[in-house]
């Protein structure tokens, strides 16, 4: 609660410094204020409480992936002192989105109420919508927000139009109300039609084929730090309210939407990764294997009844500070090379070996290869489906990473046997910073995956 | 104590390497290459002193899943130990005579890769081995891709490509494998999984998810379209590392994970098994017989040999297993002989096809008796290392079944055939403008031969001490594997 108490107050302070004329001091204050915010959200480890009559409801899941939010949020902060820099007028308003981005994952992390989790879906997707188009003068960008304001604004409704049904069959919007009602009743197809509906529109925030369209243009049209941010943090947050929600209260739904849930993770993993092998644009690249990540993880949904948020966390974690990193890189490679095709990466092993070994670690850690954390990751995530008796979906995923290694391969193939063109190449200190906590924690977390096995 | 020593030492050069710069590289290179090996020598002499006890070292790693960093050490393992941190410093000391680019990074890749070898040797744990697995993958993947010589760059990048995602795709089925097991074992340990009781099916389906990364990695026909070209397109001193121990890799996990783990599914794949690999023998001996590049009919005879040691593993006999070991063992100096051979004839004639050379012999004696030597040591001539494991595994086949063992004994006909004719289409006749100008073996490159040649007829003439390393270990696999 405090946490997103903190958050909030923060991104207000934002605005205000504006008014203040005190610009020069709202990113430090930001990022320190993270930082602040970050250390205070593990104070709530360890005991479960609920405010305003269960509307929000901490607990050890909640805490652990606020954490992960906050983290990454504050690697985002700190890549956009750099990105905004030709818009300096326009930064507290950036900053201001970004944090109520964070409020929005949160929120999704920490309901206990219908309403909350709806609020915490429109706080996040407004600010993004907001972000996508936030370079007003080029066309990509206003179709991107636009794209993904329209799409997502439907979803909302679907989203809406479930909730609606669940109440109308439990006639609550509490979780925990929900969840009595649905174990100590007959449920009639009222309520699996409004969790269908439910499904549908979170399938859709993930990203999860066939509700996956917006996703390449709206990821290619957008600036690239926003990009990052949806790729990472509201991908994230969505699985995580994903998982809360239908681990809390429609768990009976699970098993009626198994062969759903199966298919859509299968094509999911199809599509995602046949795709991205025909893509020469990095950005949509990322886009597509985001979207197979998403496959990935809905293996963990589809078996949520045996408590994988341990393996959610995990994958979560690792795929958020790889695609960190790769993001980085590319927004260093593309204002060097003024392109964002994979092409501009050739040559990058000798131009700059630390970029390249950066960007290596952070596709070999999607791929999932050992000893990087994406490879526990996906080994969690596989077990787990196993275990719960998915064995053929799994096999099915496991098909699609040896996929996945050719379009990532791409990359590293271009960054060390292409010839480059010569370009004078800078990074800002601040980029290296970020690239180098994101690949010391994949490493460290490939090598010690027990030190993050917190729920 | 001793083992973690060994094992992380080439971890600890390779980092040392890679610091030290273009310049001084191979020299801190060898220095760790040498030191693993004397890691190695020490273990040895514990392990004999432990009257052949395996060796063992467990540390707490991971609790959930349960995952022990887990090592052990016997004969079996020893053997292919020795042969690591033998031919290790032997591959980096025949670089020393070509400029290398970026040296710190490809001496550095080399230890790493002796890294993840090692501990694929020795890992007793099934989660710990199968990263180390994939992580003596990486390097060499990169060795291939950067430091290959052919000009055209887009068909290496294919080829090594190739490589990758065979060897990757088949490890992730072996991981499902593993994972599977660990539902039932609740642990990754080596011994527990060799005390597993699984239904019938179970493991006749299991089977197949440890034996595609397996026989991909051998490879036993079909799985082998990836390994000529992987050959020829990667730098010699990366063919050596595939052909000399990464192969092996395959090989040891045939004995170590597959047949003590699965024996119901291994005697039921067994017949077709031993087919595979007897195709795998005939089709590779034919094809070697029509090779006019040298790095090619090697790698095509390399692939026939593994064929008939997959065969003698699989008929579960001592004799089958001992061929075996001995084989692996004889095969890794071999071949790296060979392939050195090769090199050296690349470099200065500029050519590996076998009809632009000739003559070579009037011009380079010495190098056309040592490599005559090890041409002879690998189509297994009495008193060589090769002779005693062909002639185990003859043996075992045999027992198994009278027309595999004709079958089988093919591959020694075949491999004379083919190797003396590539020695004399090369070595002998006429000189041409190519070969004339051969100069003779300098004082490097001659002490390489010596040592491989001295552990060819090491082996070759006393084999019983190393047979005698190799008697628990077999045991074991054994009583596993029958029960």
């Amino acid at each position: 609660m405090k946490t997103l108490l903190y958050t909030s107050a923060l991104a207000f302070i934002c605005m205000i410094t504006e008014m203040l004329n005190l610009r020069k001091f709202i990113l430090p204050v930001a990022i320190v204020g993270l930082c602040v915010v970050f250390g205070i959200n593990f104070w709530e480890w360890g005991n479960a409480q609920s405010y305003y009559y269960n509307m929000v409801v901490t607990d050890d899941f909640s805490v652990a992936f606020s954490g992960l939010f906050l983290f990454l949020g504050i690697l985002i902060l700190l890549l956009s002192g750099n990105f905004y820099k030709n818009e300096e007028s326009k930064l507290s308003d950036y900053l201001a989105i970004t944090l109520f981005t964070i409020v929005g994952a949160i929120a999704l992390v920490s309901f206990g109420n219908m309403a909350m989790f709806f609020l915490g879906i429109e706080v996040l997707s407004i600010s993004l919508y907001v972000l996508a188009g936030s370079k007003k003068k080029e066309l990509r960008s206003n179709e991107a927000g636009m794209k993904y304001f329209l799409m997502g604004s439907f979803a909302s409704g679907i989203l809406l139009f479930g909730i609606a049904l669940i109440y109308g069959e439990t006639g609550s919007f509490d979780l925990q109300q929900i969840a009595e009602f649905a174990t100590n009743n007959q449920l009639s197809s009222l309520f699996y039609v409004g969790a269908g509906m439910i499904l549908i529109a979170m399938l859709f925030k993930v990203s999860a084929a066939p509700f996956h369209f917006w996703a390449p243009d709206v990821y290619e049209g957008s600036p690239t730090l926003t990009t990052a941010t949806m790729a990472t943090l509201a991908k994230v947050a969505a699985f995580a309210a994903f998982y809360r929600l239908f681990s809390s209260s429609l768990v009976n739904a699970i098993p009626a939407f198994a062969w759903v849930l199966s298919g859509v993770a299968a094509l999911t993993l199809t599509i995602g990764n046949f795709s991205a092998l025909q893509q020469d644009s990095f950005k949509r690249m990322l886009a597509y294997s985001g979207i197979s990540h998403a496959g990935y993880l809905l293996l963990g949904i589809l078996s949520l009844y045996g408590k994988t948020d341990n393996a959610i966390f995990f994958y979560s974690v690792a795929y958020g500070i790889s695609s960190m990193a790769a993001f980085a890189v590319a927004i260093v490679v593309a204002a060097n090379a003024g392109s964002e095709k994979i092409e501009a990466f050739n040559g990058l092993g000798k131009r700059k070996p630390f970029l390249a070994a950066a960007l290596t670690i952070a596709i070999l850690s999607m791929a999932g290869i050992p000893p990087f954390a994406g490879f526990f990751g996906k080994y969690y995530i596989f077990s787990e489906a196993i275990r719960n008796g998915h064995l053929y979906i799994t096999l099915f995923a496991v098909v699609a990473s040896i996929v996945s290694v050719y379009y990532y391969f791409k990359v590293i193939i271009a960054m060390y046997t292409e010839e480059s063109s010569e370009v004078v190449f800078s990074i800002k200190p601040a980029y290296t910073v970020v690239i180098g906590i994101c690949i010391a924690l994949t490493l460290a977390l490939g090598l010690f995956p027990g030190i993050l096995q917190l729920l | 104590m001793l083992l973690l020593i060994t094992l992380f030492l080439p971890l600890l050069f390779a980092l040392l390497t890679y610091l030290s710069g273009n310049r001084y590289a191979k020299y801190v290179a060898l220095l760790g290459g040498l030191l693993a090996f004397v890691g190695c020598n020490l273990l040895k002499q514990s392990l004999v002193s432990n009257q052949l006890e395996p060796l063992g070292y467990t540390h707490d790693w991971i609790a959930n899943p349960l995952i022990a960093f887990s090592l052990t050490v016997d004969g079996l393992a020893l053997s292919l130990i020795a042969l690591t941190t033998f031919l290790i410093p032997l591959i980096v000391f025949t670089t020393y005579s070509k400029t290398i680019e970026n040296a710190k990074a490809f001496y550095s890749l080399i230890l790493l890769m002796e890294f993840g070898l090692l501990g694929v040797f020795m890992a007793a744990d099934g989660f710990l081995y199968y990263v180390f697995w994939e992580l003596a993958l990486i390097p060499i993947y990169f060795i291939a891709l950067l430091w290959g010589e052919n000009r055209d760059k887009a068909f290496r990048n294919r080829a090594i490509f190739k490589f990758f995602v065979y060897t990757l795709a088949g490890s992730l089925f072996m991981l499902i494998g593993f994972i599977y097991l660990y539902q039932y074992s609740g642990s990754f340990s080596i011994q527990s999984l060799y005390t597993l009781n699984l239904s019938n099916t179970e493991q006749v389906v299991l089977f197949w998810a440890f034996f595609i990364a397996f026989a991909i990695k051998i490879p036993v026909f079909p799985f082998h379209t990836w390994q000529p070209d992987t050959y020829k397109e990667a730098p010699t001193a990366g063919t050596m590392l595939l052909s000399g121990i990464m192969l092996k890799m395959g090989l040891y996990s045939l004995l170590r994970w597959l047949l003590p783990v699965l024996p119901h599914g291994v005697e039921f794949w067994t017949p077709y098994v031993i087919v595979l690999a007897t195709i795998g023998v005939l089709y590779g001996s034919i094809i070697a017989i029509k090779q006019d590049d040298l790095k090619k009919l090697l790698a095509y005879s390399s692939f026939a040999h593994v064929g008939l040691i997959t065969a003698g593993i699989f008929t579960l006999t001592r004799e089958g297993m001992q061929g075996a070991i001995v084989q692996m063992f004889a095969h890794g100096f071999n071949v790296v002989g060979l392939f050195y051979a090769a090199e050296i004839i690349l470099q200065r004639t500029g050519t590996l096809s076998i009809s632009q050379l000739g003559g070579i012999r009037s011009v380079a004696p010495k190098f056309a008796t040592v490599f005559m030597i090890v041409v002879l040591a690998s189509v297994a001539l009495p008193t060589t290392n090769a002779f005693i494991g062909e002639f185990l595994l003859l043996f075992a086949s045999f027992q198994y079944n009278t027309w595999l063992a004709v079958a089988a004994g093919f591959t020694i006909i075949f491999s004379a055939v083919y190797m003396l004719r590539m020695y004399q289409l090369s070595m002998l006749g006429e000189t041409n403008e190519k070969t004339a100008g051969f100069q003779d073996l300098n004082w490097q490159e001659m002490l390489v031969f010596v040592l491989i040649i001295m552990g060819i007829f090491q082996i070759g003439l006393v084999p019983s001490s190393f047979l005698g390393m190799m008697e628990n270990s077999i045991d074991q696999i054994l009583s596993f594997s029958l029960r």
